[in-house]
């Protein structure tokens, strides 16, 4: 009898408007009966072509526009975009500021990592998951409102330093959120990682290897669930980083339940960072000495990585000599992690194309550009 | 086992190449010029013999007659060594090899750029838009694609 059954493989299309592509994207999956066999990405609905926009504004005025890359960490894109031009124009920044952008980026990474979360658990049907980690991350966009007057596009990042001090108010904020931090992350290790379906859905599927993973530029939490100790902040440092004690997080496995617990052990990795951030934050000056009109000279270039929530996030910047540049172009790791998307999901099952983008943490502004 | 990446290895690759590779001067980086044919050797060795393993971002500029290429290197874990490569293509036959063969990541890097500029890539196993529709014409990061609106 089996000789005569015949199976041929049948396209399904999650997207592009599907809450668990976390934004426009559309996947095509392709089946033989219940496994995987291929997984086609279609990438650019959320496309504005910010790299020829930048060409048609000064150096200043780009900041807007890295801040809606990765709009779920939005001090981060900024920040690396204000220390590229910073680079590239020689300007520095001054301590307090450097220390400033430090929590600022890292509340960031929280905020991002939080949204991981809860929305790995919401894509899984855990709801109530989502609205525990939204609650901790609106005291986050409260401490960005204070300093930048946006929640969660704060473009807050200034070429030479920050735009605003922080405020009398934002201390007791994040000091009273510094202290609830383990306490956030054992309702989450209790109420989400404790599911007994959560981990089933988790442990052991979506496996990236770490050689796969250098292979294919895979970086930030993705590349250190794969067991691969590489941070930036730790391992070519910018900013102030090389002034903080903290611990990369780091798990063996690469499947998804890796990259989760990667992430939440950044979240308490950042809060450590920041609080040694407040500790030694000197008085001073918010902004360094940054001329009216910004212009660097023709043909100078830099590449400038800053490790944000989603990996390696590089800019790459070229002067014409006039205030605007040449070029710009954005490195943007949610693009470039998204690549291993088949590779992690062929074999495995329709639901494990869910777990496996909620896991890989695309964000789709960063990714189309 | 990664080999370690040090200057002497590299050293190494531009003799072994003959001259075919040309330093230059980056306050960042270690800068190598190289032309397109020599471009898929320089990336074997430099991933082989010197353990640059990660390719972390290709990108393309337009120089009005050329174009130019430039790929970042780097080696995970250590990064001691950063390496800027260059290669330029005429603009009436922009076309360069692909490195997929040595680093899979230029799989959608390769293809974003010949989204937007317009460079083929020879060897690549999937030449399609990546970002703009199929069916667009033009690659709007060449400086002479006209702006509308």
């Amino acid at each position: 009898m089996s000789g005569l059954l015949r199976t041929e493989p049948y396209i399904i299309n999650i997207g592009p408007q599907h809450p668990s592509t976390h934004g426009g994207m559309h996947v095509e999956a392709v089946m033989d009966g219940e496994e995987i066999v291929d997984v086609i990405v279609h990438l650019g609905y959320v496309h504005r072509s910010v790299e020829k926009i930048a060409e048609s504004r000064t150096y200043t005025q780009f900041i807007p526009y890295a801040a809606r890359l990765d709009y779920m960490a939005t001090n981060l894109p900024a920040w690396g975009y204000a220390a590229a031009a910073e680079k590239l124009l020689g300007l520095t920044v001054p301590e307090r500021a450097q220390y400033i952008r430090v929590i600022m980026g890292e509340l960031s990474r929280i905020a991002s990592h939080m949204m991981f979360v809860g929305s790995l658990a919401i894509d899984l049907a855990a709801t109530t998951g989502l609205l525990y980690c939204l609650r901790d991350r609106e005291r986050i966009m409260d401490m960005f409102e204070m300093t930048s007057g946006q929640r969660l596009l704060a473009s807050y990042m200034r070429i030479g330093g920050v735009s605003h001090d922080l405020p009398e108010e934002f201390f007791p904020a994040i000091n009273s959120f510094l202290a609830d931090v383990p306490r956030m992350l054992e309702e989450y290790n209790g109420l989400i990682i404790g599911n007994e379906i959560l981990q089933a859905r988790c442990n052991g599927i979506g496996i990236l290897p770490a050689e796969t993973a250098i292979a294919y530029g895979v970086t930030g939490p993705n590349l250190r669930a794969s067991g691969v100790d590489y941070d930036l902040r730790r391992d070519d440092p910018y900013g102030f980083y090389d002034r903080f004690d903290f611990k990369v997080a780091v798990a063996q496995k690469g499947d998804c339940m890796a990259r989760l617990m990667v992430r939440l052990e950044e979240i308490e990795q950042s809060a450590r960072i920041i609080s040694q951030a407040l500790e030694q934050m000197p008085e001073g000056d918010i902004i360094g000495k940054v001329p009216k009109v910004l212009k660097a000279e023709k043909d100078r270039e830099v590449y400038h990585r800053i490790e944000s929530a989603k990996g390696e996030l590089g800019y790459y910047l070229l002067a014409d000599g006039t205030d605007k540049p040449a070029r710009l172009h954005v490195r943007a790791p949610s693009f470039v992690n998204l690549m291993v998307l088949p590779i992690i999901s062929r074999g495995g099952k329709l639901q494990d194309i869910i777990t496996n983008i909620a896991t890989l943490d695309p964000v789709l502004g960063e990714s189309d550009r | 086992m990664i080999p370690n990446s040090n200057e002497e290895a590299i050293n190494q690759i531009l003799n072994s190449m003959d001259h075919r590779v040309q330093p230059y001067e980056d306050p960042f980086f270690q800068g190598l010029r190289v032309e397109p044919a020599d471009l898929l050797q320089l990336m074997l060795l430099l991933q082989d013999q010197a353990g640059m393993n990660y390719l972390a971002d290709i990108t393309a500029t337009d120089r009005k007659e050329e174009f130019e290429v430039t790929y970042h290197l780097y080696a995970i874990p250590d990064n001691q060594m950063k390496i800027v490569i260059k290669t330029r293509v005429p603009r009436d036959a922009a076309e360069l090899p692909s490195v997929f063969t040595v680093y899979p990541t230029s799989d959608w890097q390769e293809r974003e750029i010949f989204d937007l500029m317009g460079i083929r890539f020879s060897g690549h196993p999937n030449l399609v838009r990546v970002l703009l529709p199929d069916e667009f014409e033009g690659h709007p990061l060449r400086k002479d694609f006209r702006k509308e609106g």
